[in-house]
């Protein structure tokens, strides 16, 4: 392949955008060891394809819902990653002006409306967004990013029928990461199959490698294009997996450590590296070129988050309602 | 002035809105073909067709979540939620998001949502009915909880709680639906800010709102005819409360008598009560006085529902016994 032809650069993008995730997340570790970031800080290493992959089927006017493990998605989406950081800072210049944190990443600029950390409770977000364009006639899509453990609650249920009773334009991304918490799907759900889920509401379904980050964009991108046509919600199933705790707090008890290696060898991004360099898209310069960028790039974010103000706190209930001193 | 009861005037700002404002939906359980649980929505099917007076599954979360995020994307939902109790199902939305999505996104969110529901005790309808659990959703910061007791109020504050750029909570109790009124049938919004002041008196504030607001006022005219003066204030708005207009009012009377049929514990009437101590403890001739709902879940039976109810004569004894 060529140097210049738009499946490269392409490639090369989504290199990018995985990459940038890693090591802003390896930093972010470092930096919660550090006590520079404090609260709970829930890693999406292991995870990047799925987000990367999925957001290059979304158009800058679709709405995005993520949960509290929310930094790839909002990195994926072109958040600027001075405004994550800055935010797991608890800073000023946070995205969320500090008010939120590592799990509640907003940027409405970007149509990116929120990490939200009640298991289960973006999907009734999604659904009443899905329903505003619906009702406009917008061709736009929702895409509501949630894992597997979100299944067990009954707003799943509740949304799922909801957005096929209506005819919604939602699209239900799943990140089947095997684990809530410590909980592993088939020791919490008396029918594990996904699919078998969807299909009660008659949402068609898809079990897609979450670690092959092509195999994500080509399925998300087919999905969110029945969705836009008026087909209806439908839900893509990401088998994937995370490489590190569920939280920083997390001794990792409940899985076995040869499990993770075995997963490990799927890293999603090795993996593409790998790929790359088989057919020829990648070279060793060129994948340096690429990790430089985003040192830079994370290196600048975390200059931006040092840098930045403190929330004065005559302002502590700014925002609390429209109106001042509410 | 056009004579319209209490439900007549909520459906006439319901239908106002919907005419005025091409965002604005309606959506509930029963709110389309049934014509509402309290009939409040009857005949808006027929007017506004479907896509507009939705019928929803019961699904309390989904459908209180679907008006956030709606309003999040530009429309006015207005979900109606049968009654207080079945609220609760729809708690996680409530708090963990239409009270928090602004605050935790820095100031980039309106949640311009309106959500109706039936409160309150006295019609028999037993523990799950019945409750009045407005001050639960008044200890939230973030939204606004709002009150209407008369008929009048019913139609002119839901008009204001379509136009607020917050959640609004918007709470009817149950035996007012029938109450007729004369009122300005073409009135705009009504103020959503200030408590009003429904009887003016010189010895004692009677402070009360929804339901209990047509009671005390009943006592109050009781205990004018033994020669006792009493002030009665509608709360109307219960977050954020106007304690201006109340602490106003003690400080005139020097006694106050908060009248409220929730539970006592943990209440807006313990928080009103701990304000004016707050606010005009000097004022006080009196301790502040409470007339609560018994802290038994709402029974059945009319004599026990009764009782657990406050009531004009206890209303009233209270007051005097502040006087003996």
């Amino acid at each position: 392949m060529s140097e210049s032809t738009p499946e490269r650069a392409h490639a090369l993008l989504l290199l990018r955008g995985m990459l940038l995730i890693r090591r802003f997340e390896e930093k972010a570790a470092e930096l919660y060891q550090a006590g520079k970031i404090r609260g709970f800080l829930h890693l999406y290493i292991g995870q990047e394809a799925v987000a990367v992959g999925a957001m290059q089927a979304l158009t800058p006017d679709d709405a995005i819902v993520a949960t509290y493990r929310d930094h790839g998605h909002a990195l994926a989406r072109g958040m600027p990653a001075g405004a994550v950081m800055a935010e797991m800072y608890g800073k000023a210049n946070g995205c969320s002006r500090g008010r939120g944190g590592s799990m509640h990443l907003f940027d409405a600029s970007r149509r990116f409306f929120g990490g939200y950390a009640i298991v289960g409770g973006g999907l009734p977000i999604a659904v009443g967004l899905a329903l505003a364009d619906k009702m406009r006639g917008d061709a736009r899509v929702t895409a509501c990013f949630f894992g597997e453990g979100a299944v067990a609650e009954g707003e799943f249920h509740e949304c799922m029928n909801l957005a096929r009773l209506w005819d919604l334009p939602v699209l239900f991304l799943c990140e089947n990461n095997l684990y809530a918490m410590g909980t592993a799907l088939e020791r919490s759900e008396s029918v594990p199959d996904l699919r078998a889920k969807s299909a009660a509401y008659a949402i068609p379904a898809e079990t897609i490698d979450g670690m092959d980050v092509s195999a994500v964009e080509a399925a998300t991108r087919s999905a969110a294009e029945a969705v836009r046509a008026g087909g209806g919600p439908r839900l893509l199933e990401f088998e994937t997996y995370r490489f590190r705790g569920h939280s920083m707090a997390d001794p990792e008890l409940y899985r076995p450590k040869d499990e993770v290696a075995r997963w490990k060898e799927h890293d999603p991004i090795a993996g593409f590296i790998k790929l790359g360099r088989e057919v020829g898209t990648l070279s060793d310069a060129g994948l340096q070129v690429i990790e430089r960028a985003v040192a830079t790039e994370i290196a600048e974010a975390v200059a931006f988050a040092e840098a930045g103000p403190w929330e004065p706190l005559e302002d502590l209930t700014s925002f609390v309602t429209s109106e001042p001193g509410r | 002035m056009t004579a319209m009861t209490y439900r007549e005037a909520i459906r006439s700002a319901l239908r106002d809105a919907l005419r005025t404002d091409e965002r604005t939906f309606l959506m509930g359980e029963d709110v389309g073909r049934y014509g509402g649980a309290f009939a409040v929505s009857h005949g808006l099917l027929e007017e506004f067709g479907p896509e507009r007076v939705r019928d929803t599954p019961l699904s309390e979360s989904a459908f209180v979540g679907a008006g956030i995020g709606a309003a999040i994307n530009g429309m006015r939902p207005i979900v109606e939620v049968m009654t207080v109790n079945f609220s609760m199902l729809a708690m996680d939305q409530v708090l963990n998001n239409a009270a928090t999505l602004r605050y935790m996104s820095g100031g980039q969110l309106n949640i311009p949502l309106v959500v109706r529901m039936a409160t309150g005790g006295g019609r028999q309808l037993g523990a799950q009915h019945s409750h009045s659990l407005e001050g639960w959703y008044a200890h939230i910061p973030g939204i606004v909880v709002l009150s209407p007791a008369t008929v009048a109020d019913a139609r002119g504050m839901l008009l204001a709680a379509l136009q607020h750029p917050d959640p609004v909570f918007f709470f009817e109790h149950a035996t007012l639906y029938g109450v007729e009124d004369d009122i300005d049938e073409h009135a705009g919004p009504a103020d959503i800010s200030h408590a009003a002041v429904r009887r003016g008196g010189k010895d004692v504030t009677l402070v009360a709102y929804g339901g209990s607001v047509r009671k005390t006022l009943a006592a109050a005219e009781e205990l004018a005819r033994q020669g006792i003066d009493t002030e009665v204030i509608d709360l109307r708005v219960l977050r954020p409360l106007d304690m201006e207009t109340v602490l106003a009012s003690v400080k005139k009377t020097h006694r106050a008598v908060v009248v409220d049929e929730a539970w006592r514990t943990g209440s807006l009437s313990a928080e009103i009560s701990a304000r004016i101590m707050e606010g005009c403890f000097d004022a006080l001739d009196w301790p502040v006085e409470r007339v609560c709902g018994a802290e038994v879940p709402a029974p059945y039976a009319k004599h026990m529902e009764d009782a657990s109810l406050p009531q004009v004569p206890v209303i009233v004894e209270t007051v005097q016994e502040m006087f003996a």
